[in-house]
């Protein structure tokens, strides 16, 4: 059970909504294909400069909008290790638990800066800042919704555990 | 520290002695429903084929084909062809159509229980709050999981306490109760969060109301809409057939709430949601300039026995407006006949109304009434969001069967207080 996740820092503000993360006008193409336009509208070399297992940092509601699974399902593709943010939209979150996006909440993110190196403990719900050695509190995610997001989502649960 | 109802629904589901919220846990589902939108027909049918093709319980997956119904187009009519053609295929024991929108009859055919978890693909799955059921709205994919497994996981909400004191004057309703709830705490000020509504004048409510309140509790961005269960509940329940024992949950006097709300229902007065957004509330008396070219009195948040019966006693003997078209559509089957069986619906057809089939079709802009480009519409369902009824370019106003009833009589927005006790 990975029960750690570390990773650099991409900070963006509030209210970072379904059509900034994942532009409406990349929706018809696939997933891989639109994923590198994600956040494009915030940040022009976003996925030029992301790599996998970087984690994004943010303010209040991330992923206000649209219950379309493409958003969670972009930062999924290209690597995401985990988003934190104040507070996350509800469907949001759940579409991605569902889909293996690890999300915390966090009410201390506006001390945490683009670029810095986060370790998050997953299972405790503490943040470790190791460039300003710093700890914060966050919400945390049982080892059995880790597991849930390590076999790559529900539908995959679902076909490992029915043996497809 | 006491446990509110959430936290004890969702210790005895998750098969543990306490919960606290913020914990993320796997639940137990009592009963599945989902309908002919996003129920088989999306991703479900076609994962299930590949992954396993058995329901985890024939019993506990209800299925409601509601929004389709009657369909206007043959590609509507391929949509309920299919989900019928599934629920037989699978074994389903309790598929319905035809009958009015899904939370209606999920109340109905006594599937909202006090103390159990309810998961519907629609949003308004809410409704089973008034039961003291924990019954809210999921997406098709956690569907497939529900189907599957019979469990999905859920974080235990904080709850934000709603405190309704005093009596509601007369020609004030419930759904102004919920309207004057979410004008105050705003269309995402619940969000993730339990909202429960207490007080006397929610005890006071009798079921068909106390439904209009936690159907809507969705549109401040609320998990569940939860009122305790009482006498009222029981009531209503055996009436519907229910002969089980019923776990009758409720907070504990010392729970904990992130937040606490009073209001005053002696105050309140006739509330409208303006478009395009629930929470933009004003009182009905300041909207006296909106014309109004349709009215529709129906759904599953305002289409139940007492809305009719609201309704009818201002149009009884009257006529509705000549510039204004009054639709009406009993929320279920059974009340259609109840409202027959005590005259209401001649009542209504006499003053000009049109008594349609009971479905969602009208209040989700699918078929049945939808409004052209400039028109407006008072409507006793549940959004109002741009383009909600028909035309992108139209708007909709919510208000109570009251409000709409005597809107209808002048063809603008009209507090019904002015027709009470008035002789016609």
């Amino acid at each position: 059970m990975k029960s750690e996740i570390k990773g650099n820092v991409f900070k963006f503000g509030d209210n970072i909504n379904t059509d900034i993360i994942s532009p409406p006008q990349y929706i018809e193409l696939t997933v891989e294909e639109a994923s590198v336009h994600a956040m494009e509208g915030v940040d022009p070399t976003f996925t030029k400069r992301f790599q996998p297992g970087d984690i994004i940092v943010a303010g209040n509601n991330f992923g206000s909008g649209s219950s379309r699974e493409t958003s969670p399902l972009a930062l999924r593709y290209l690597g995401t290790g985990a988003v934190v943010a104040k507070y996350f939209a509800r469907i949001f979150y759940r579409n991605s638990i569902n889909i293996g996006l690890p999300l915390f909440e966090c009410s201390e993110t506006d001390k945490i800066d683009a670029g810095d190196v986060l370790r998050i403990d997953t299972a405790n719900g503490i943040i470790y800042n190791e460039t300003k050695s710093e700890e914060y509190k966050c919400s945390k995610i049982p080892d059995h919704i880790m597991s849930l997001i390590e076999d790559g989502g529900l539908v995959k649960r679902l076909e490992k555990m029915f043996g497809k | 520290m006491g446990k509110t109802m959430s936290e004890k629904i969702l210790a005895k589901a998750a098969g543990k002695s306490e919960v606290f919220a913020g914990d993320i846990e796997w639940v137990d589902i009592d009963i599945a429903m989902t309908d002919d939108v996003l129920g088989p027909r999306i991703e479900i049918a076609e994962h299930m084929e590949r992954i396993h093709d058995e329901v985890w319980d024939k019993e506990k997956l209800v299925i409601i084909s509601d929004h389709y119904t009657p369909p206007a187009t043959p590609k509507q009519a391929e949509l309920v062809k299919y989900t019928r053609d599934w629920s037989k295929a699978h074994g389903i024991k309790h598929y319905y159509e035809y009958i009015g929108p899904c939370h209606q009859i999920l109340a109905e055919k006594g599937f909202d229980l006090p103390g159990t978890v309810v998961f519907g693909t629609d949003s308004h799955t809410t409704t089973g709050g008034a039961f003291g059921t924990f019954s809210t709205g999921c997406g098709s994919t956690e569907m497939l999981g529900i189907i599957l497994t019979g469990k999905t996981w859920v974080k235990v909400p904080e709850t934000i306490q709603v405190i309704w004191n005093g009596t509601l004057p007369e020609g004030v309703m419930a759904k102004d109760i919920s309207l004057a709830t979410i004008g105050k705490i705003g269309h995402a000020g619940a969000t993730y969060k339990a909202v429960e509504y207490q007080g006397e004048t929610i005890r006071n409510l009798i079921m068909d109301e106390r439904m209009a309140i936690s159907n809507m509790a969705v549109e401040m961005g609320a998990k569940v809409g939860l009122i305790e269960p009482d006498e009222t509940t029981v009531e209503y329940l055996r009436n519907a057939g229910v002969t089980k024992d019923l776990d009758m949950i409720t907070s504990d006097s010392d729970a904990e709430y992130c937040e606490t709300y009073t209001f005053d229902a002696s105050a309140l007065e006739p509330m409208v949601a303006c478009p395009h957004a629930v929470d933009n509330v004003k009182p009905a008396s300041q909207l006296a300039d909106i014309e109004i070219q349709q009215v529709y009195i129906g759904s599953c948040t305002g289409g139940r026995l007492s809305d009719l019966r609201a309704s009818a006693d201002i149009l009884r003997g009257r006529k509705v407006h000549p510039d204004v078209r009054l639709l009406v559509s009993p929320a279920s089957q059974d009340i259609y006949i109840q409202a027959s069986a005590e005259g209401i619906l001649k009542d209504l057809a006499e003053a000009g109304a049109v008594i349609m089939a009971p479905t969602c079709g009208v209040c989700a802009g699918l078929h049945s009434g939808l409004i052209a480009n400039g028109e407006a519409c008072i409507s006793t369902s549940n959004r109002n969001f741009l383009g909600r009824m028909g035309s992108s370019g139209s708007f909709v106003y919510l208000s109570s069967p009251a409000t709409a009833a005597a809107t209808a009589l002048t063809g603008r927005i009209t507090d019904p207080r002015q027709f009470l006790n008035q002789e016609v």
